[in-house]
């Protein structure tokens, strides 16, 4: 047996996890940096995974994969595999966390008074800050490597508590309702973020028994592996009933629109969003969230290709809902980190729409477009944070003028806010076009509609811009320290990557595009012929 | 066999040797409180209970590897006691519940120490009136109450038999024996003495309520079958008796005896478990009763009136399952929503692990009606993971104490993570299993639990059970809440550091969380060997 590469990967934070918790107290910089060596320790694990990942169009569809026995009783197995959308994802997750681990390094810290008080001496903040990001970042890996659907879950659920505590937990510093209303929403917005998923979540675990009930029946031995189920599939021996079928697509869809987040069950985004840290708002929006959308293509359309089909008329138009339902909430917000919030609607809408049209430029694109809309929201987030930890408010009609004080740091935030509004040159624009493509070619009204999606971006961005940054300085601004060596060094390499695979995608779309062919094959699905006739026609 | 002519009875006192073991040592339990003197009663009760319930898991644990479980099990005692998977592993866990139990009431470094004297979390002087002068000389000559550890052995003896009874008279036998001193346990509390005598009292009323059912249908079955003998009464319901009593001639195979009696001995067995409808008496109980004492009641009773629930359905009224299914299907729902609904509203850190426990009753019983073989062993799985975080959470409320004894109001555990942050994330573990969160056991067993239910095809079962859950995780969340978000409160409560005693039972609750719900393959096997009641 090789080198188990994957567990590898997940395995190194999840160590980084417990090493860093462990560091005493007064130790709080050492914690740091032990937090980043091992974060930096899986981004060349996760290289190692890029490598040795085989693009050729013959190649397994599920590659590195392991498999031990864990509970037989409940037929689970510790099974791990990537195809490439899981590589892609993995990847991001691994490049993202040395950079929300710069981003956060002071965060965490404890405040001047809380220092010297004898009763917090226990009370470790900061390491607790790093040891549950390294924590959710091995449970990410491992959902997104996982080929058994019951391990999947399990971490699917499972990271949803070092997530909470790191929402409820950590905070901006000041705000306009003073130190204790803050704490309370920050709470509501924990409890909230929480009580949803482990909603959704506990209704994939109905969907989960059901499936293994249904699998149980026709093959003798109940499964959760992904592998066994798509080929019994194949061959007949696993034929589910329609109505089955469409309750268990129901069971786990749900669970992933709640992550993804999808209109109607978006809210607890925003506000999870917008009261936890910047770094964290990143790794829910940009880590996190992704789990949901990379279960749909994965366990959604590959487990039940029929209802699948059979809702896509429903997805689609949630989509589409989500998509400018989102844009219009951004615009009308106060609160720069709730724009965000609410532009990463709009952005996973996009994503959703991608994958269901079952079409290959639609779903690329839709993997495309959660590694660039990762990288942007990234690159825009934390720009934003760092503002707000300048100025300690998050409303946007406190800033004005910060380009004139802070140039660097208001060019970054500009770059990273094209790249959120899709500016051809950035990586999004591909992403957005190819699922515009998908959609047109099956569906031109929901084309057409998700175009005005891309209006109400530039919209929101660029007012956002023009608020903020452009004008009369504010008062209280005129000292505004611009972007620190720290800061610079986060942003920077975002900005390069954001720009590099706007203008060369291609290492991407390799890894890509066999896995999406795989998956469409999956649903039986092709793409529909272009229509050549009026071509023809007009020669 | 003519009538006047005696058989000396057979016993098999190795496959008994269990509970007679435990018995033994209470006995000798209440001649050491007789005679020994009082300096030496404190020390000699803890070892001879320690040992005496690890002589008893040893037993168990000899027996099992002889294949007693399984190839081997046997109808014991003149038919009166069955000797088989399900009995010897609930045994094993009741045992190690019941030693944990030992060292939580053994545990005397958490109360100040009073006029010079180390006192544990009982009553100096139960007898006396609270606040009168006979308490205060009691107080004052730092007596205590060593009597609680024969009380426990004898309650740990009756739930021993409890899931073996073989015949309807030891079920009944077995109930008082470990009713009797419990009862008495939950009056017993140091501090708050009025409302451990309340709790006391109410348990005891509606305790022989419940008993007096159990029995009235014990008296209808007898006229139904003729027997007592769970066999004896199955072979009826199936309508092949072996011999037909002439003096029951009348009553004889009649169906309503066998309908209401039968219905009344699952309503008394209902009440130990706690499920909704029998329920009322669960909140107060566990509020009042000394916590030492909630916390073993709350994982040790539930486990053994499990037992002899499931060994009634599934080996006395298979026959009638058309006819019970739909009515514990209704228990089981109702327990499940109304547990998880009421227990939101709770301000009490002991009423609400009591109305999560009868959320948790709900949800066995979702094990119990899928009347398989997977139904039994996921049953049996789950009583082992839940009692052990049950244990555990209440060691834990042991702890955080201000001027009145133990602070269990909520609102005074608010930030009780920024001053001990290790106990409080060891709390926050137990929550997070009793909310039934992956990596826990309190996963596994409910996913045991629901996909037997579902294999049965009580699917609606699994869905309302899920959105309990739900529900449920709600208040679970909450508490976290309070510990981890909230600013502390100046005069909020400390936590005592306690003896190794309480540290170890902590840990190793902990632990037993953490190895079901990460690894749990062996204790399934374990559980799933055990899965078959010997007729």
């Amino acid at each position: 047996m090789s080198f188990p590469l994957l567990t590898a990967t997940a395995l190194t934070p999840a160590i980084g996890a417990i090493v860093t918790a462990a560091v005493p107290s007064a130790r709080r910089t050492a914690a740091k940096w032990i937090a980043l060596a091992f974060s930096l320790a899986t981004v060349g694990f996760a290289a190692a995974i890029v490598l040795r990942f085989d693009t050729d169009a013959g190649a397994d569809r599920y590659q590195l994969t392991e498999s031990r026995s864990w509970i037989e009783d409940f037929g689970v197995r510790y099974e791990l595999g990537v195809d490439g959308i899981g590589v892609a994802m993995i990847a991001l997750t691994a490049v993202l966390i040395p950079f929300l681990i710069g981003a956060g390094w002071n965060d965490a810290d404890p405040k001047e008074d809380e220092d010297e008080a004898p009763a917090s001496r226990r009370w470790r903040p900061t390491q607790g800050f790093f040891a549950l990001i390294l924590a959710v970042e091995a449970m990410v890996v491992l959902s997104f490597a996982a080929t058994d659907i019951f391990l999947f879950y399990i971490f699917f659920e499972a990271m949803l508590i070092p997530m909470y505590f790191l929402i409820g937990g950590f905070g901006d510093r000041a705000g306009e309702q003073g130190e204790e209303g803050q704490a309370r929403q920050r709470s509501y917005a924990a409890v909230k973020f929480l009580l949803y998923n482990l909603v959704g979540g506990l209704v994939m675990l109905a969907a989960l028994i059901g499936l293994y009930v249904a699998t149980a029946d026709q093959l003798e031995v109940g499964t959760f592996s992904l592998q066994a189920i798509l080929e019994a599939r194949g061959s007949g021996e696993l034929d589910l009933a329609t109505s089955t079928e469409r309750w268990l697509f129901l069971g786990f869809f749900v669970a992933f629109a709640i992550k993804a987040p999808l209109w109607p069950v978006h809210t607890w985004l925003p506000n999870a969003m917008g009261e936890s840290t910047a770094p964290v708002a990143v790794l829910i929006t940009a880590v996190v969230d992704k789990v949901g959308t990379f279960a749909m293509l994965r366990f959604c359309l590959g487990l039940f290709p029929e209802a699948s089909e059979w809702a896509t008329p429903v997805v689609i138009t949630l989509a589409l809902v989500s998509i400018i339902y989102g844009a219009l909430l951004a615009l009308g917000q106060r609160d720069m980190k709730r724009l965000i919030a609410y532009a990463s609607i709009s952005h996973f809408g996009f994503i959703v729409l991608g994958i269901f049209v079952m079409t290959s430029q639609g779903q690329g694109g839709a993997t495309l477009y959660m590694i660039n809309h990762g990288i942007a929201t990234a690159a825009l987030m934390l720009v934003a944070g760092f503002l707000i930890s300048r100025r300690g408010s998050r409303l946007i009609s406190d800033y004005g003028g910060v380009q004139k004080t802070a140039p660097v740091l208001a060019g970054t935030f500009l770059i990273g806010g094209l790249g959120t509004l899709s500016l051809p040159g950035t990586g999004p624009f591909i992403s957005e076009f190819l699922v515009l493509v998908g959609t047109f070619s099956r569906y031109e009204v929901a084309g057409i509609i998700a175009c005005a999606g891309i209006v109400l971006a530039a919209l929101y961005v660029l007012v956002l811009y023009q608020r903020t940054m452009t004008g009369p300085v504010k008062p209280g601004l005129e000292k505004l320290p611009d972007l620190r060596v720290r800061e610079l060094a986060v942003v920077a390499p975002l900005i390069a990557l954001l720009i590099f695979l706007g203008v060369y995608p291609q290492p991407l779309t390799d890894i890509v595009n066999p896995a999406v062919e795989h998956t469409l094959s999956d649903v039986d699905q092709t793409d529909p012929a272009p229509h050549l006739e009026e071509v023809e026609a007009g020669q | 066999m003519n009538p006047g002519e005696l058989q000396a009875p057979v016993i098999e006192w190795a496959a008994l040797s269990p509970s007679l073991i435990v018995f033994g040592a209470a006995i000798i339990g209440v001649l050491i409180e007789a005679f020994a003197p009082r300096s030496v009663r404190y020390t000699a009760e803890v070892v001879l209970g320690a040992l005496a319930l690890v002589s008893a898991f040893a037993a168990v644990v000899v027996l099992a590897s002889d294949g007693h479980a399984t190839s081997e099990a046997q109808v014991a005692g003149m038919g009166s006691l069955a000797v088989d998977g399900p009995a010897l592993f609930l045994q094993g866990v009741i045992l190690l519940v019941g030693l944990v139990g030992v060292f939580l009431f053994a545990e005397r470094r958490l109360e100040p120490a009073a006029h010079g004297a180390a006192v544990d979390s009982f009553a100096a002087q139960p007898a006396a009136v609270p606040g009168g002068p006979a308490e205060r000389e009691a107080v004052k000559a730092g007596h205590t109450t060593t009597e609680i550890f024969p009380l426990l052995l004898f309650a740990i003896g009756g739930m021993l038999l409890f899931p073996m009874a073989n015949d309807l008279l030891v079920l009944f036998i077995a109930l008082e024996v470990l009713s009797l001193p419990l009862y008495l346990l939950c009056a017993l509390a140091r501090r708050r003495r009025l409302l451990s005598q309340e709790a006391a009292l109410k348990y005891f009323l509606l305790g022989a309520f419940a008993s007096a059912f159990l029995l009235f249908g014990i008296a209808m079955l007898y006229g139904y079958a003729g027997t007592v003998s769970y066999s004896g009464i199955a072979d009826v319901v199936s309508g092949d008796p072996a011999s037909v009593n002439p003096g029951l001639a009348a009553t004889m195979g009649n169906d309503a005896l066998l309908l209401i009696g039968g219905a009344m001995i699952t309503m008394g067995l209902l009440f130990k478990v706690g499920a909704v409808p029998f329920h009322m008496w669960t909140p107060d109980v566990y509020q009042g009763a000394p916590t030492p004492v909630t916390g073993f009641m709350a994982a040790a009773t539930k486990v053994a009136a499990f037992g002899a629930l499931l060994r009634l359905l599934y080996v006395v009224l298979p026959g009638l399952r058309w006819d019970w299914e739909p009515v514990l299907w209704g228990v089981a729902i109702a327990s499940m929503v109304a547990g998880a609904v009421i227990a939101i509203t709770q301000t009490d850190v002991k009423r609400l692990l009591a109305y999560s426990s009868i959320a948790h009753a709900g949800f066995i019983l979702a094990g119990v009606v899928a009347v398989t073989e997977d139904g039994v062993s996921s049953v049996l799985f789950y009583l082992a993971a839940y009692s052990f975080v049950t244990l555990g959470a209440f060691a834990v409320v042991t702890l955080v104490r201000d001027a009145g004894g133990e602070a269990t109001h909520l609102s005074k555990w608010a930030g009780l993570g920024r001053r001990s942050p290790l106990l409080a994330a060891v709390f926050a573990l137990f929550l997070l299993a009793f909310a039934g969160i992956p990596l826990t056991s309190g996963f596994s067993g409910k996913f045991a639990v629901f996909r037997a239910a579902a294999d049965a095809g009580a699917m609606g079962l699994v869905i309302v059970g899920v959105l309990a859950s739900a529900v449920a995780a709600f208040f679970y969340v909450r508490v976290i809440v309070l510990m981890f978000f909230s600013e502390p409160k100046a005069d909020g409560p400390s936590v005592v550091i306690p003896s190794p005693l309480t540290m170890s039972v902590v840990a190793l609750a902990a632990a037993v969380t953490v190895v079901l719900g990460v690894a749990p393959q062996f204790f399934l096997d374990l559980a799933s060997d055990a899965g078959m009641f010997v007729r």
